[in-house]
């Protein structure tokens, strides 16, 4: 009897039939793929085997590049403030979306704050080039009542990465808050009146019950920002930056475009390309191993 | 002492308001402006007259943009990879989640297939290798192209499988009793029951097949084939003249490209305005759904 609670397996092997064998090819194809770092590769030669192998010469060819540390320097620094900046603002929105009373207030705030979300960085690069446009755009239209010069946000390397890291953090900074409140309304109300009746003022309700209240959540998110060290956005870099940003802006994921799919140089692309991989998986590995250690989280 | 406290907090709430309420402001001026300069002359919009309001209002553009055909092309293309990609998304983040949302006492393989699955998240062969994946596998320049390799998204099978193990268990062992097999349990029981999560993650896969962009600017050989982002990439961020027909220069000369570059931006995000509304009140029990965890 106790025999018919289960039913036979094979139906769950063939369910999961087509989505391996999709995953097979266009997942762990590339990584077979990957052997062309240590290729000379042509593409007009064709075949993936038939390319005569060139060691770590590939490698060293980017190491010797002059590009190839900047390009290290940009993509770290844009991303390392994009993780904290990205970080702290949600944080405090949402400890000040919790202090408002009036409910149509907070929903109407936090509906407008996540729009961007869901807009792609085309959407969102074609307004910010037209918004931040030196000549016609409303921004410098705006400080120019201040008496403020003209600024080429989109042109001028020491503008380039502020505009990149403060762009991404409207972006997104809704989206996380969002996630921090619905922590903050699963703190038990009770904590709030026993501190109440011991004295606690706001600041100290905060300090006290608030934000260790968002500790488990905070740390999650935290640990899993390190997989992302490497990751400086290519969607965003690629839609807003130009020549004359190169030296500020041009970050691992558009190098790799470039010489890889425009210079049809794929031997050296997919070197770098490695290069990302194996330091990305390196910290997403780690991230995962934290968020599980520290706040219990698992992906499956 | 009461009263001064009382004033602080109410400092403390006035000034709260007024930043919050900025911030979102700053949320939505850069779209209302866009908006705005789309529906102006192009007079006023060279002239920089344009604030939050239309100047000299028309329709101009949009009827210049709406009239060019490749603009049409690009959404045949879009709404084809959204209708074949979201189709095979759904079904196949259904058929992964299912199995993988067993035990592995009931199913002992399980482990292997998730690790095999995982391991798509953790490591990534990168650009290069793709592309040649995809040019090998013949699908280069075709539909196919956009929506084979990202077939399985993983985060999402992740998601339902665990709305998957949120459901009673007595449910299945109940078919089970009556002599449904798996397929049948699944399509009959456990689907009707996570409408609620099929729907958020339909929702995601539509916007994620709406805003891709990169996959057609690599992947389709000409320009007609590219779905709206990758054309709207090339109009309105990369302006690549050679795109631009003779007679589509001789009315730029009256539409201006300021506005006529508003108003195929708006174009674009208008579907993702209008679905707006019902992405929130999902992204709030996707919310939820993430973390439904044993």
């Amino acid at each position: 009897m106790l025999q018919k609670l289960k039913s036979p397996n094979w139906p769950l092997h063939l369910m999961l039939l087509p989505g391996l064998i999709l995953v097979l090819i266009y997942s762990y194809g590339p990584m077979i793929g990957i052997v062309i770092a240590f290729q000379k590769f042509m593409p007009a030669r064709g075949g993936l085997f038939d390319s005569p192998w060139a060691g770590l010469d590939n490698f060293r060819y980017v190491l010797d590049m002059p590009d190839s540390m900047r390009i290290l320097k940009n993509t770290i620094i844009i991303a390392v403030f994009k993780i904290v900046i990205g970080f702290i603002v949600p944080v405090v929105v949402s400890l000040l979306l919790n202090e408002v009373r009036k409910e149509v207030f907070k929903r109407g705030v936090q509906t407008l704050i996540y729009l961007p979300h869901f807009l792609s960085w085309i959407i969102l690069g074609g307004i910010l080039i037209d918004v931040l446009s030196p000549s016609s755009g409303i921004l410098n239209q705006f400080l120019g009542m201040f008496g403020i010069e003209s600024i080429y946000f989109l042109g001028d390397n020491s503008w380039f990465r502020p505009v990149l890291v403060i762009t991404d953090v409207w972006k997104e900074f809704g989206f996380n808050t969002i996630v921090y409140l619905a922590a903050l309304t699963s703190i038990n109300p009770a904590l709030y009146e026993a501190a109440i009746v011991d004295g606690a003022g706001r600041w100290k309700q905060t300090m006290h019950i608030t934000l260790p209240g968002m500790m488990p959540i905070i740390v999650l998110t935290m640990t899993l920002a390190i997989g992302n060290v490497l990751n400086a956005g290519f969607d965003q870099v690629f839609n807003l930056y130009s020549p004359q940003v190169y030296e500020s802006g041009d970050i691992i994921d558009t190098f790799v475009y470039r010489i890889g799919l425009v210079d049809a140089q794929y031997g050296v692309a997919t070197a770098v390309g490695l290069f990302k991989s194996i330091v990305s998986f390196t910290f997403i590995s780690v991230s995962y191993y934290l968020a599980y250690r520290l706040a219990n989280y698992r992906i499956f | 002492m009461v009263e001064q406290l009382t004033l602080g907090r109410r400092l403390f709430v006035g000034t709260n308001y007024v930043v919050l309420a900025l911030l979102s402001i700053l949320c939505l001026v850069p779209l209302i402006h866009v908006l705005a300069v789309s529906f102006s002359s192009s007079a006023a919009a060279t002239a920089g007259l344009v604030k939050l309001w239309p100047v000299e209002f028309t329709i101009s553009s949009y009827q210049f943009v709406l009239a060019k055909p490749a603009f049409l092309t690009s959404i045949g293309v879009t709404l084809q990879r959204v209708a074949i990609g979201l189709t095979i998304n759904m079904v196949l983040t259904i058929l992964v989640a299912y199995p993988l949302s067993k035990e592995v006492n009931k199913f002992p393989m399980r482990t292997v297939y998730v690790w095999i699955f995982v391991v798509t998240i953790l490591f990534q062969g990168g650009l290069i290798p793709l592309y040649m994946t995809v040019k090998y596998t013949g699908i280069m320049d075709t539909i196919w192209a956009l929506v084979l390799p990202n077939a399985v998204p993983v985060f999402n099978v992740v998601l339902l499988l665990n709305f998957f193990r949120g459901l009673p268990k007595e449910l299945e062992e109940a078919a089970f009793m009556d002599g449904a097999g798996h397929w049948r349990t699944l399509w009959q029981i456990i689907v009707p029951l996570s409408a609620p999560a099929l729907a958020t993650l339909t929702l995601f896969a539509t916007v994620g097949h709406w805003n891709s962009w990169f996959d057609g600017l690599i992947f389709m050989d000409s320009p007609s084939h590219y779905p709206l982002q990758s054309y709207l990439q090339t109009v309105v961020i990369n302006r690549d003249l050679s795109l631009i027909s003779s007679s589509d220069m001789k009315s730029l000369a009256e539409v201006n490209d300021r506005t006529a570059k508003a108003a195929q931006i708006f174009l674009g995000a208008l579907p993702i305005l209008l679905v707006y509304p019902f992405l929130q009140r999902f992204f709030m029990k996707g919310i939820v759904l993430g973390s439904v965890k044993e």
